[in-house]
This record gives C-alpha cells, sequence and structure tokens, in this order.
C-alpha cells in the first residue's frame, strides 16, 4: 500500500479531499497501475490524502476511509473501484462512518469501464487516471444531502396466478398482509394446472397445486381478482398507484357458487366450441368453466360464440336456470384502483409456437402434437380422461418426442428452455404408461440437472424408452418402404451411430421451448422495468438481486425472468415474497436524493419544465407563479433541469457545475 | 468641477443605438450630465486619443464602452480605456456577446472581405481593390485598423466589470445602473446589471401559456397574424423570453413581436441558445426523427435564431474553416 | 505517434450505463478513448454539456440513452432526440463535422453494442482527425495577444496596425 500523503497543507477555499483505489485483487491492479494513479491523484488540487488498496469494499477498507476522514479531516471523498451501481452504497455507508455526509462523495468506475474493457496497461492506467481527475474535480461541489423517508404502503399486488403469482401471495398472506391477485384468465393456475404429472416425482400437478388455489380463494388476507388485467401503473417504491381493469364475464361472481347449472340449460345441447383450457382437444358450451377445479369456481359467457350476444334473441335457458340470478348480460367492464407499497410480477411464459418450424408439420399432419397437448391427453380429467389418442381416436402404436423445438437453435430462441428435457422424460414414460407405445425421444444432450433429475433420466432408460441423439431433421409422410406406409417419418441423423435414420411413428410430440409471453414488452414498460435482448424480464443482479428489478419495489418471480421448473418457480416465488416484505417490514423507505427542485426566486414562471416530467412532479403554483417540483413524486431524471431555459432548476447530484467540472476533468490535463 | 467623477464613453464595432439609448434618458440625460465630468464620447463631443493617454491611470471613474471588438483599432482603445478606467462597463449587447456584428463569425474574413469588396451586387471594383493596413502616399505612411478573424466580446478583450444587457438598453436599466454607480451602491464585479430572472416573469403574456406546450409547427413572425394577447410561443414563433434575462419590461413582445434575446442569458445560463433549444424542442409534438426534422426545418437559420445577439459568447465561439 | 481521439460519453445510468457494465462483466475489449459520464436519463444530458465538451477538448461527444419507448423515466429519451436533432443541426453549422456527435440506444443488455459503438466511433474520429477546440481557442486569439502586450506596456507609443 503506497502511501502519498506527506502532511499536505491544504490551499485556500478547497475541500479536503481523500483518494483512494482499490486493487480489486488483480481485477483492477491487473491492468492499471494502481499506485501510479494514487501517486498522481495525490498532486490533484484539494487532495489531501491518496491510498490504494487491496480490496477497498472489505471491512479494513471502509474502516480505513472512516479513519482518515476523521484523522485528516476530510471533506470529500472520492473511491475509484468498480460500478457505483455495484459498491457506491457501501461507500456512501463508510463515509457516514467516518462522520461525513454519504453525499460528499463520488464513485470513479475503473474496472467495469477501465480494467474489464481495455489490454494496453498504459491506456487503461491514463484512463483511470481521467476518471479520478474528473471526480475529484467533480465531488468539490457535491452538497451535503439527506435521503428523503417515505412511508410504504403494507399491501401488496401480485400479477399472474400460475404457480409463482399463487406462492408468492400466500407466502405474503400467511405473514399477515393483504395481497391482491391480480390474472388475466378466468382462472388461476397458470400452465400447471394443464399438466397431469409433475417431474421428477411423478405427483400429481392438480393434487399439488389445487390446495393451494383453494387457499388463494379463501385466504381472508388475498383479494382475487382473476379475468382482469393491470392498465396503468403510477406513483413509485413503496406507494404505487395501480389500474386495474376487470373484465365482463356476464356472470355475477359474487353470485355464482359454480353448480354449472346453466351450462346443463344451455340451448347449445353439445358442447361445440374449442376449448382452450384442453388446447383445442375438448369442447365446450358458449357459457362454461375451464375445469371443475376451476378457481374462482365461476362460470363464464363468451360473447364470441353465445347466440345472445351474437343475435340478441337468446331464449337465455342458462339464466333462467340460475336460481341465484348470477348471469348478467350486461356487465361491463370496471376499472378498480389500488394503492399497493410492492408489486410481484408473476406473469409468466407462453410455449414456442410450433407453426414455426414447418418441417416438424405441426398444423400440417394431424398426428403431430405439442407437448402441451399430450398434457392435456394424458390427464385423468382431460378430454380423453387419460386415453392417449390420435385425433382421429386410433391408438399410437410408436410415438416420437423431439426436443428442443424452439430452444437451442440459432434460427429460432437460442436460450435453452430448461424443462423440455424433463418433461420430455415425464411424457415418454406417462405415454408408455397410458398406452403401451414405443418412445423415441430425440435429443441433442440431455439436461437433467436438477435434484433427482438424472435419477429419474436413468428410471427412463431402464423403462425402454428409446434414445436417439440428433437434432431431428423432418417430420414427413412420405414413405419410403411399406413400413412407412401411413405412418409419420422422422429423418434424423443419430450422431452417436453415425448414420441416418429414419424413424416411423404414428404420433410425434413437440417439446416446444418456452418465451416470454407475447405482450411482454408492453407490460414490462407497463411496470417500468427492463428485459433482456431475449425478451424474459430483467433482474436486478443475475446472481446477487435475481427477483429484484431495476426498479425498486417491483419484483419478478417464475418464468417471467427466464424459463424455469416449479421448484425454482416456487423457490423464486418465495423470494420475491420475502423482498417484498422486507420493504414493507421497513414501514419506509429512503429514496435517493437526487430529485431537482426549481429555485423559486430564479424561476420566471415560463412553464417549459411543467410537461416535461412523466410523473406529473412539476405542477404551476398559480398564486405565485412559479413552477413546483414534489420531490417526493420526482424520480430524478434531470430531464427538467437539462431543459429550464433560465438554468433555475437543479438536480441534486448532478447539477450543472458538477457536470461541467466533470467534463473538464475527464478532459484535462 | 474637480470633484465630479470622470466618464467616458466609447463605441466600438456598434450600430449607434447604445448612443442613441443614452439620448433616449430624456430629461433625465441632464440629471447624468449634472453630476459628471464626460471626459470621452466620441459621438457627441471632441476628444483626441492623445487627451485620453494623456490623462493618469485609474483617473476616469467608469467607462461605458459599446459595441463589439472587430478591429485592432476598437481593441487598442478598450485596452486603453480598461488602464484609464477604475470600472468598465459593457454596454449593450455588442459589447455583451458579440451582437448582430458577432453573426460574422459564421464567416471567414476572407469571404466577408471577397464580398464585400468584390462580389456584393452593385459594386464596381475591376481591380478588386482591398484596404489595406498600410500604404505609402507621398512619402507617408497611412495605416488603417487590422480586421481580425473574428468579433469578440469585450469581455473577451479585456476585463470588465459590469454588464448593461440590451440591444440597445433600456432607459430604466441604463439609470439605475448608473444611479448605482454614482452612489458608489455596486453589485459583485461581473454582475449583469438587470434582473436574473427570465424575461417571461415581466410578460404581460404569460398567463396565456398553456401548461402543456407542445409545438407540432414553427413559425416565422411574417407568417401569421400574431395574436396580441397569446403567449408567442404558444403560437408557434420561437420567442427567446424563457431563455433571456428580464429588465426591458417585455418589450417586444409588447409591441407583438417575438423576443429575440438581446439581452443574453440568466447567470446561470452559460449558453442562451444551447438552453432554449433544450428547452423548447425537448417537448416537440413528434417522436420519429423524420418528423422531428420536419418541425425543425421551420426554423432554417438556427444559428442567426438562437445566438442572434451573443455567436461570440456561444460556447463554440464561431464557425470552424 | 497516430492521433487518439478523445471521446466524452454521456451514458444514462438504466441502459447504456449499465450496458457498459455488461461490457465489463463479459470481459469485452473495446478502444480505451472513451471517458464515461454518467447520468441517471439522456434527458439529463443539456446542449451545453455537448458543446462545452468539444470546447475543452473532446474529439467527438458520445450519448448513449435507452432505446425509444424503453426510458426509465418513460420518455427522457425522446426529449433527448428532439433536443439533440436540434443541436446536430447547430454543430453542422458551426463546422463540426458529422461523426463527431453520435446519440446512440444502447439497452442494458448490450454490452456488444457499447464495444461495437465505442470502437466505431473511435475509428471514424481518428479518420476525421484531431478536432482540438483548445487550440483552435489559443490561435484565433494570437491575433489579440500582441497588441494587448503592446498597450499595456509602460511606453505606449503609436501602435502599428500594420501586421
Amino acid at each position: 500500500m503506497a502511501d502519498n500523503n506527506a502532511n499536505k497543507q491544504q490551499p485556500n477555499g478547497l475541500p479536503r479531499i481523500g483518494f483512494y483505489i482499490c486493487h480489486c485483487g488483480s481485477n483492477i491492479a491487473g491492468t492499471i497501475d494502481v499506485a501510479d494513479v494514487a501517486k498522481y491523484a495525490a498532486g490533484l488540487p484539494g487532495v489531501v490524502v491518496s491510498r490504494d488498496y487491496k480490496y477497498m469494499c472489505s471491512d479494513p477498507g471502509q474502516e480505513m476511509i472512516a479513519q482518515d476522514i476523521r484523522e485528516h479531516k476530510l471533506e470529500r471523498l472520492v473511491v475509484a473501484a468498480c460500478s457505483p451501481n455495484l459498491h457506491e452504497e457501501t461507500f456512501r455507508k463508510a463515509a457516514a462512518k467516518g462522520g461525513l455526509n454519504s453525499f460528499f462523495f463520488q464513485m470513479v468506475n475503473i474496472r467495469e469501464h477501465a480494467s474489464w474493457v481495455h489490454e494496453d496497461k498504459k491506456a487503461a492506467t491514463a484512463k483511470a487516471k481521467d476518471l479520478a481527475r474528473a471526480a475529484v474535480y467533480r465531488v468539490r461541489f457535491h452538497k451535503a444531502l439527506e435521503k428523503q423517508q417515505v412511508p410504504v404502503d403494507p399491501n401488496v399486488l401480485v400479477v399472474g396466478g400460475g404457480i409463482a403469482g399463487i406462492h408468492a401471495a400466500l407466502t405474503l398472506a400467511n405473514a399477515g398482509k393483504k395481497v391482491t391477485l391480480v390474472e388475466r384468465e378466468s382462472t388461476i393456475g397458470g400452465h400447471m394446472a394443464a399438466f397431469d404429472k409433475t417431474f421428477p416425482t411423478l405427483d400429481c400437478a392438480a393434487c399439488i397445486l389445487t390446495p393451494k388455489m383453494s387457499a388463494v380463494k379463501s385466504h381472508p388476507n388475498i383479494t382475487l381478482w382473476t379475468y382482469s388485467e393491470v392498465s396503468k401503473v403510477e406513483g413509485y417504491v413503496g406507494n404505487y398507484k395501480v389500474t386495474v381493469k376487470r373484465k365482463p364475464r356476464y356472470v355475477i361472481e359474487d353470485l355464482c357458487v359454480g353448480c354449472m347449472e346453466c351450462i346443463d340449460a344451455c340451448v347449445f345441447k353439445e358442447p361445440k366450441f374449442a376449448d382452450k383450457f384442453n388446447q383445442g382437444l375438448g369442447k365446450r358450451k358458449p357459457v362454461y368453466i375451464d375445469f371443475p377445479q376451476a378457481t374462482p369456481k365461476v362460470v363464464m359467457i363468451d360473447p364470441e360464440t353465445c347466440i345472445q350476444f351474437k343475435t340478441g334473441k337468446c331464449k337465455k335457458s342458462c339464466a333462467e336456470a340460475c336460481d341465484r340470478k348470477a348471469i348478467d348480460f350486461d356487465q361491463k367492464e370496471e376499472v378498480k384502483e389500488l394503492q399497493v407499497g410492492a408489486i410481484i410480477l408473476a406473469t409468466g411464459f407462453k410455449t414456442f409456437d410450433a407453426k414455426k418450424e414447418p418441417h416438424y408439420g405441426y398444423g400440417k399432419y394431424p398426428g403431430v402434437f405439442t407437448a402441451l397437448e399430450i398434457e392435456r391427453l394424458v390427464n385423468a380429467s382431460g378430454p380423453t380422461s387419460g386415453e392417449v389418442v390420435l385425433r382421429d381416436g386410433k391408438h399410437p402404436k410408436a410415438v416420437g418426442i423431439i426436443h428442443c423445438v424452439g430452444s437451442r437453435d440459432e434460427k429460432t430462441n437460442k436460450w435453452c428452455s430448461r424443462v423440455c428435457c424433463m418433461y420430455s422424460l415425464k411424457l415418454a414414460h406417462l405415454i408408455k404408461e397410458h398406452s403401451g407405445a414405443e418412445v423415441y425421444n430425440f435429443y441433442i444432450d440431455i439436461r437433467a440437472a436438477g435434484k433427482a433429475y438424472e435419477e429419474f433420466y436413468d428410471k427412463l432408460l431402464s423403462e425402454g424408452v428409446h434414445f436417439i441423439r440428433g437434432r431431428v431433421a423432418e417430420v414427413t409422410d412420405w414413405a419410403m418402404t411399406p413400413e412407412e406406409e401411413g405412418k409419420l417419418v422422422l429423418r434424423v441423423e443419430d450422431t452417436l451411430a453415425g448414420f441416418v435414420r429414419r424413424v416411423p411413428v404414428d404420433m410425434v410430440v413437440l417439446a416446444t421451448g418456452l418465451e416470454p409471453q407475447a405482450d411482454a414488452q408492453e407490460v414490462r414498460r407497463r411496470f417500468n422495468i427492463g428485459c433482456g435482448n431475449e425478451g424474459f424480464f430483467q433482474e436486478r443482479h443475475p446472481k446477487l438481486a435475481p427477483v429484484n428489478t431495476f426498479t425498486d419495489g417491483i419484483f419478478i418471480a417464475g418464468a417471467c425472468q427466464s424459463p424455469k421448473d416449479i421448484p425454482d418457480t416456487v423457490a423464486q416465488a418465495g423470494a420475491a415474497a420475502a423482498e417484498a416484505l422486507v420493504l414493507i417490514d421497513a414501514g419506509h423507505v429512503e429514496l435517493e436524493p437526487n430529485t431537482s427542485h426549481v429555485v423559486e426566486e430564479e424561476c420566471c414562471g415560463c412553464k417549459s419544465c411543467v410537461p416535461l416530467c412523466p410523473y406529473t412532479a412539476i405542477t404551476f403554483d398559480e398564486a405565485k407563479k412559479k413552477a413546483v417540483i414534489n420531490e417526493v413524486i420526482c424520480k430524478g431524471c434531470g430531464v427538467c433541469a437539462a431543459a429550464c431555459p433560465s438554468g433555475s432548476i437543479r438536480q441534486n447530484l448532478f447539477e450543472d457545475e458538477e457536470i461541467f467540472s466533470e467534463i473538464e476533468g475527464v478532459l484535462g490535463k | 468641477m474637480p470633484d465630479k467623477p470622470k466618464v467616458a464613453f466609447y463605441w466600438c464595432a456598434s450600430c449607434g443605438g447604445c448612443e442613441e439609448a443614452v439620448v433616449d434618458l430624456a430629461e433625465d440625460i441632464l440629471k447624468v450630465v449634472e453630476a459628471v465630468d464626460i471626459v470621452l464620447w466620441p459621438v457627441a463631443m471632441d476628444f483626441k486619443k492623445a487627451d485620453i493617454a494623456a490623462r493618469p491611470d485609474k483617473s476616469v471613474a467608469v467607462a461605458f464602452i459599446n459595441g463589439a471588438i472587430r478591429t485592432s483599432e476598437q481593441e487598442e482603445w478598450v485596452h486603453m480605456l480598461r488602464r484609464k478606467a477604475q470600472v468598465v462597463v459593457s454596454f449593450g449587447a455588442c459589447a455583451n456577446s458579440g451582437g448582430i456584428p458577432a453573426l460574422a463569425n459564421q464567416f471567414k474574413k476572407e469571404d466577408i472581405l471577397k464580398f464585400v469588396y468584390e462580389d456584393c451586387p452593385g459594386i464596381d471594383n475591376p481591380q478588386k481593390i482591398r484596404p489595406q493596413t498600410s500604404t505609402v502616399d507621398e512619402g507617408r505612411t497611412l495605416t488603417l485598423p487590422v480586421l481580425h478573424n473574428m468579433v469578440r466580446s469585450l469581455d473577451q478583450v479585456i476585463e470588465v466589470d459590469y454588464y448593461l444587457p440590451g440591444c440597445p438598453p433600456t432607459p430604466k436599466i441604463i439609470m439605475s445602473a448608473v444611479q448605482a454607480i454614482l452612489a458608489g451602491k455596486l453589485p459583485a464585479r461581473g454582475t449583469v446589471l438587470s434582473p436574473d430572472i427570465a424575461l417571461c416573469e415581466e410578460c404581460k403574456r404569460k398567463d396565456s401559456k398553456p401548461a402543456d406546450l407542445a409545438l407540432a409547427e414553427f413559425k416565422r413572425p411574417h407568417q401569421v397574424q400574431i395574436d396580441p394577447e397569446k403567449c408567442l410561443l404558444a403560437q408557434g414563433l420561437v420567442c427567446m423570453g424563457p431563455a433571456t434575462r428580464s429588465g426591458c419590461e417585455a418589450l417586444c413582445p409588447s409591441g407583438n413581436m417575438p423576443c429575440t434575446g438581446c439581452f443574453g442569458p440568466t447567470s446561470r445560463v452559460k449558453d442562451q441558445g444551447a438552453k432554449f433549444v433544450s428547452s423548447v424542442f425537448s417537448n416537440i409534438v413528434p417522436k420519429e426523427e423524420k418528423d422531428i426534422d420536419a418541425v425543425l426545418d421551420g426554423i432554417p437559420d438556427p444559428i442567426g435564431t438562437f445566438y442572434r445577439y451573443g455567436l461570440s459568447k456561444c460556447i463554440l465561439r464561431r464557425k470552424l474553416n | 505517434m497516430s492521433f487518439e481521439p478523445k471521446i466524452v460519453a454521456f451514458f444514462c445510468n438504466w441502459c447504456t450505463y449499465t450496458a457498459a457494465d455488461l461490457a465489463g462483466v463479459s470481459r469485452l475489449k473495446y478502444a480505451p478513448n472513451v471517458r464515461v459520464i454518467r447520468v441517471m436519463c439522456s434527458g439529463r444530458v443539456d446542449p451545453q454539456f455537448v458543446m462545452d465538451a468539444f470546447a475543452k477538448g473532446a474529439d467527438g461527444v458520445l450519448l448513449g440513452g435507452c432505446h425509444p419507448g424503453d426510458c426509465h423515466y418513460a420518455e427522457g429519451n425522446y426529449k433527448t432526440l428532439r433536443r439533440m436533432r436540434m443541436l446536430n443541426r447547430m454543430l453542422k453549422d458551426m463546422g463540426i463535422e458529422d461523426g463527431r456527435f453520435r446519440l446512440e440506444w444502447i439497452s442494458g443488455a448490450e454490452g456488444e453494442k457499447v464495444k461495437v459503438t465505442v470502437n466505431d466511433m473511435v475509428a471514424k474520429v481518428r479518420a476525421l482527425g484531431p478536432l482540438d477546440m483548445p487550440g483552435k481557442f489559443k490561435e484565433w486569439d494570437k491575433e489579440i495577444e500582441e497588441l494587448e502586450a503592446h498597450v499595456n506596456s509602460d511606453a505606449p507609443t503609436e501602435v502599428a496596425h500594420a501586421r
């Protein structure tokens, strides 16, 4: 550790600055000559202490800063280390520990922005000096600031009623918090409700899910709004105002008891319309309920198929059949407003559209199914009561499961969907069990990383399921041999055997991958969070803040963040609930003080700033004829400060003179 | 009258409007004349340069200098006045920030001379004679000042103590400045002697400005029938008022014309044009580049519009070429 | 020695600054010519900052914000886009070449784009050569230095105008 502190005299007027540069092991010191930078900084105006140290963020590092502040009467602190997004808060605390206002501090990012991205040591060191100089120039102008405390509304909104949302809502409700769970479909349960068994334990999905669904419905702390969507989110951490649209289901939820007499009474004697819950493999009436355990157990009417809605001339036998008068053809969309402190987004995923891989013949050959369709076929409560049959009712003798459809593919989705290997194994087992057919798995790699997953794969191998390693080139009905007549032939290069196989089957199952919801972009904009390139919601930190987002008070859980299986989803939902609890139980949040304010005596009342604020934090005081910024609502973008034509708006931590001095610093000598 | 403070007025690259402004003080000028001893005022009295040069340093109480600095003669005079005067007041937009003459900073000196002495319609100069800085005639060497390559504000040449803004400064701010000086009640050096708040503060149209002004089109004054009551920006006219220091009592808007910014920016702003752009264009209606450009096309001469009186003080100072 | 351009970058905290962090975490290598100044939103960037960076010696100025529609503050980047379109025209009128000022939308996930953009800009500005406004200011003011010295000398006689 170099010491450049030879009892320097401070020239008049300049605050006493301490400069610290971190080696970060060799992460920084391997590329940047930290001792040289420390020596350089020691010569900058105002700097009275300049040190380099192995790990500034460590306890001794922080302690050294705190002690120097006291001993050398430091008035400003500059730390050159990693990104402020990582350790700004750490050093702010170190400053406070030494008795210095936390905001008399400026961080210099020489790891992410220099040592990790440059190879030329000389150039990287020169860059570190420039950045250090800019911070030293800038920090002089820093002002003492205080974080503002605002109370946190203890209520929570959970968006999405799949297993993630259900688990998060129940966790919070059990902790005594009031939760509103908003689900856009007519029932909660999500994808999991459609599954038959779950891997690797093969316990029935409904058996483990439906009790949780009922618990949601009956929980005194949970308000369940299905068939509803969040349309607007305003406010800030701890104080969100959410607008929810409750779509009309034409059945009064509070009156319906789910007896389903109306369904029996419908003028359609037989179910006639494709049943979405059963992936279109079953039929329903215009008045219907998704599945017997739907929660809430409330029927609904589909205006697209209902005679009354289409012609206005139905005899409305359903309404007559309902002795509670729950059916209401005039029901309108309702708009509700909620105040919550935290929001958990658990909006889930959609599966890859198999039609985008036309060479697999989905939609062309009736024998080609998606995995979700098979989930319903093997399900005892599904359209065939668990019988594995083809669309023409015949029983398949041979079934081919193609892995990685819409996954691990440059042309469609690059990512591994994580669950397809395991659910393919599960479906292979179930198909074999239900139909006795020969089952072939066509895979690239079997990814069975998870507790008891590899063992499950072993079990399948011993059950006589066939595994062929290779990406299927095409599914065709073009027969080359008499045995292939009337069959679907999978053409695949068996990369273990080293030749091209043609495997004739009766049924093809496409293990479609997981994708972001179609409206993920709109949703994340509505909640003001980020998305990665692939469209999944962006977590704040991939390792250390996996359920937080860049917007405080908004958390993510489940497959909306990335493809994941049920155990991981539930774990993440619990984590999101815990993070929300941390926020609520603290009772208040501290807001970053980087807000803007209008200097009243300087403001001419031109109103230029008023329309620029997206949060309507700026209003015009008609009595004083001046603009006023509500600093609690202000989120600190600084757009008004940049735009005030007379320079009468200041943004804390980003004042004009701070930025001008930083410009001078990075360019100075 | 040895006790009266000595005052000098001088003009550099200016139109004479600043001199008019002094005359516009009307009867008030008599009070000034009574209180001071004018030692230099080329527009009104005859003084020789040598007389001023012969005065002891700091013997002049105040020098009011208007006009931008374009020639070596102006440069020489202001240096001399700086030496002789205790207080130098930069008088008017040209001295403060280059004014209209500074618009020449968009052009090379050579191009200007070529146009003026050769290409300008109506010039008859077949031998392409240009003024020379030095010529010998009958054994005598005659000199002319050098035309500098750029137009400068007064404070880019000498130190300035106070600034009186405006094209020209209005009688009201001149009188209050003179009274402050005579009474010895001067603010901190470097102050602009006019309220440090933007023009809307004193504009009668202020209340008619909508809070959510988002412009979809810019117009020039000759293209519209200007509503005499309504905020000019709200009418799509480039009114520099929000980015311009007050003190003139919104003379132009009162005369149904948009403010063109002659009082310069407030003390918080380095570059009036940049700051005006930052404010007004942030909230124009379109979001697509093509549509934004269509709106910007309504301002065919941005530099001339946003730096009409201040190109010398633009952060970039002049056009590079 | 070959000319190394100095580029000042203003990156918004939520997208482009985060992308630059990601480039670091991913150990992508790019030209060391950029000095990043962090702002919360590209909308904080005042055209004065861009001009000032040029005036203080930047050969190029890069402004990075979130993609349109992705602004952390809803629409800050549109405000940036609009005012910077006008600034672009003004810079052009002031003789600053195309390519010295650049506005790029780089999302938090686009570490690669930081690398590509910086490298591309450095190459282009290198081809344009030094801007060196401080040097130009000095050069321009040479014409007034000589006379100042002369007038302020203790024996100011007649000034020779002709030079």
